[in-house]
């Protein structure tokens, strides 16, 4: 074997040349190249995609995802209903309680139950949490991509405090599986709210820092500002979604239009942008991560007025033994009562969505009336995204993918499921 | 608009095509024949059921059919989006090409992909039917069909 990536034996031509790590690259015609980005290109996570460029210019690409599927769909059928919380949530581990949140929903939906309203408030909240955390992590990586190291180091290290958040209120930085069916797993803990109200103004703080080093920054808004534009009327027909959707101009917001939890009780705006370029759609987010923060001090609010009520289900908590009444009296946890294990939802189809991080995901789940799902059908929003990918790219120089890359805020294992 | 205030304007809409409604939680599934799906498709989107959600095949071995539905809702109209319309229809089990509906909603281009590597089912009409996730050879085992058993190793061998 000789050291060469690839080689044609005799003439150095082409296919001679080193090439960048992530890249392969290969002569389809004249001036015609295909070009393979990923799956381990630092910036793309576990994804390639495969374009076919004249000069720098893309003229067709061909998103190749499936690097880190799980086969979801089918593990769900062959587990009890309690133990898809935990499975369905590895699609994005730092937006756990919106990803499962929906799935928990439709159960209740065919249990026809519904959890106490402090159970919906501590949901709402893990979820405003986890919104704020899975965006910083978007920029982060956007920061990375155009070559903004600040905004790699600064997002990263403010996410710590809604991590942390995460971790005293359910017990995991990540991986919360907080709520379950009829409730939540945890009360938040003394102290909790204050904590938050500090967090919040800190938050405030820092976004009006991020706008001034990166979003306002001349430089920056050089490389976004009219790359990657998705016009309205296009966006509608692709069906993508999240912020996305809204920063072309489309009202829709999971949250708004079908409100789910206590979304319907608190007052919160949906930001909305008419530009759809990639700098839209960063501006998008921050707008978003204000109104969460509107969202948060309102919980903060409410938990502290209604102290000690009840956070689980009386279907399920009558069944729970005298000691677990106890731990939750002294400690505010709920421990997983013992008729999760043997749960039969009764037969139906029901259907839940939420509005993630980075948009819908909808959960279509059927029961027969057995211990286990019949079908659960999951379509998270970054794999509602991807085809974004194969529609805006052409027309664009290679240096824009990237950036219209990191603007979607794709999210590889959780598109792949 | 309610569910039931729904689940009549899809009937009316699609009124000669429609074989059976259902309404399950915050759904309404919609079943209309095969050869009828693509008029029907045409209907909704004029209505204003502007993308797909989902495109989902459930296998039902002991009936002998599988089931694909495209779940729809609305981006430009508000009142649409509130509950989700199943639009499906039924196909024998052993039938493996069906119309695609992607001259009608692009939106359904990577999800018709998804439903053929998993239950093996073509698309007649997609510019681009290769499997998204799945390795070719994986996807010819049809996987999420009820017949495919996945072969669990305990932890512990005996």
């Amino acid at each position: 074997m000789s050291a060469r990536i690839s080689g044609v034996s005799g003439k150095v031509g082409f296919n001679d040349l080193k090439q960048l790590p992530g890249f392969w690259t290969r002569k389809l015609g004249k001036d015609l190249y295909e070009v393979f980005i990923g799956p381990q290109h630092p910036g793309s996570g576990h994804m390639r995609i495969i374009i076919r460029v004249d000069g720098d210019v893309i003229v067709e690409a061909d998103p190749d995802m499936g690097y880190v599927h799980r086969t979801m769909e089918k593990l769900g059928e062959g587990r009890e209903w309690i133990k898809g919380i935990p499975l369905y949530e590895r699609m994005a581990i730092h937006d756990a309680c919106n990803v499962t949140l929906p799935y928990v929903e439709a159960v209740e939906k065919l249990l026809g139950i519904e959890p106490p309203v402090r159970a919906k408030y501590l949901r709402v909240l893990l979820c405003e949490i986890n919104r704020i955390a899975a965006f910083l992590y978007g920029f982060g990586i956007f920061g990375v991509f155009v070559g903004h190291s600040t905004m790699y180091m600064w997002p990263f290290g403010d996410r710590e405090v809604w991590v942390e958040l995460a971790d005293w209120l359910t017990g995991a930085r990540l991986t919360h599986s907080y709520p379950i069916f009829g409730g939540v797993r945890r009360d938040v803990p003394e102290g909790f709210t204050d904590s938050l109200r500090k967090a919040i103004r800190y938050m405030r703080k820092r976004l009006e820092e991020y706008r001034k080093i990166y979003v306002d920054n001349p430089v920056i808004r050089a490389r976004l500002e009219d790359v990657g534009v998705i016009p309205r009327n296009l966006a509608i027909e692709l069906g993508i979604t999240g912020p996305n959707l809204r920063a072309s101009g489309v009202e829709y917001d999971v949250r708004y239009n079908a409100p789910y939890e206590v979304y319907d009780e608190l007052d919160f705006e949906i930001p909305v942008f008419q530009e759809g370029d990639s700098l839209a759609r960063v501006w998008q987010r921050v707008e978003e991560i204000k109104q969460s923060l509107h969202i948060l001090e309102q919980v903060a609010d409410w938990l502290d007025k209604h102290k000690g009520e009840q956070i689980m289900h009386d279907r399920f908590w009558k069944t729970a033994p005298p000691l677990y009444k106890k731990v939750f009296q002294e400690t505010g946890r709920v421990k997983l009562v013992p008729a999760f294990a043997i749960l039969k939802v009764p037969k139906g189809k029901a259907y839940a969505r939420a509005e993630t991080a980075r948009g819908e995901i909808s959960y279509y789940v059927e029961s027969n009336g057995a211990n286990k799902p019949y079908r659960v059908r999951i379509v998270s929003a970054s794999a509602r995204n991807a085809i974004v990918f194969k529609y805006i790219l052409p027309g664009h120089r290679v240096m824009d993918l990237p950036t219209i890359y990191g603007s979607i805020d794709y999210f590889p294992p959780e598109a792949d499921r | 608009m309610n569910i039931d205030e729904l689940a009549d304007m899809v009937r009316n809409l699609l009124a000669e095509y429609v074989v059976n409604v259902e309404i399950g939680k915050d759904l309404v599934h919609v079943e209309v024949k095969e050869e009828n799906i693509i008029e029907a498709a045409k209907r909704m989107k004029e209505a204003g059921f502007d993308h797909v959600k989902d495109v989902t095949a459930i296998d039902y071995p002991k009936e002998g059919v599988i089931k694909i539905f495209y779940h729809l809702s609305s981006y430009s109209k508000k009142d649409l989006s509130r509950y989700i319309v199943g639009l499906g229809y039924s196909i024998p089990r052993d039938k493996n090409s069906v119309p695609s509906l992607y001259g009608v909603w692009t939106s359904a281009d990577f999800q018709e992909r998804e439903v053929y590597e998993g239950f093996g089912i073509v698309f007649e009409g997609h510019p681009d039917l290769r499997p998204l996730l799945l390795a070719p050879t994986v996807a010819e085992l049809k996987p999420l069909r009820k017949d495919f058993i996945v072969k669990e190793e305990p932890i512990f061998k005996k």
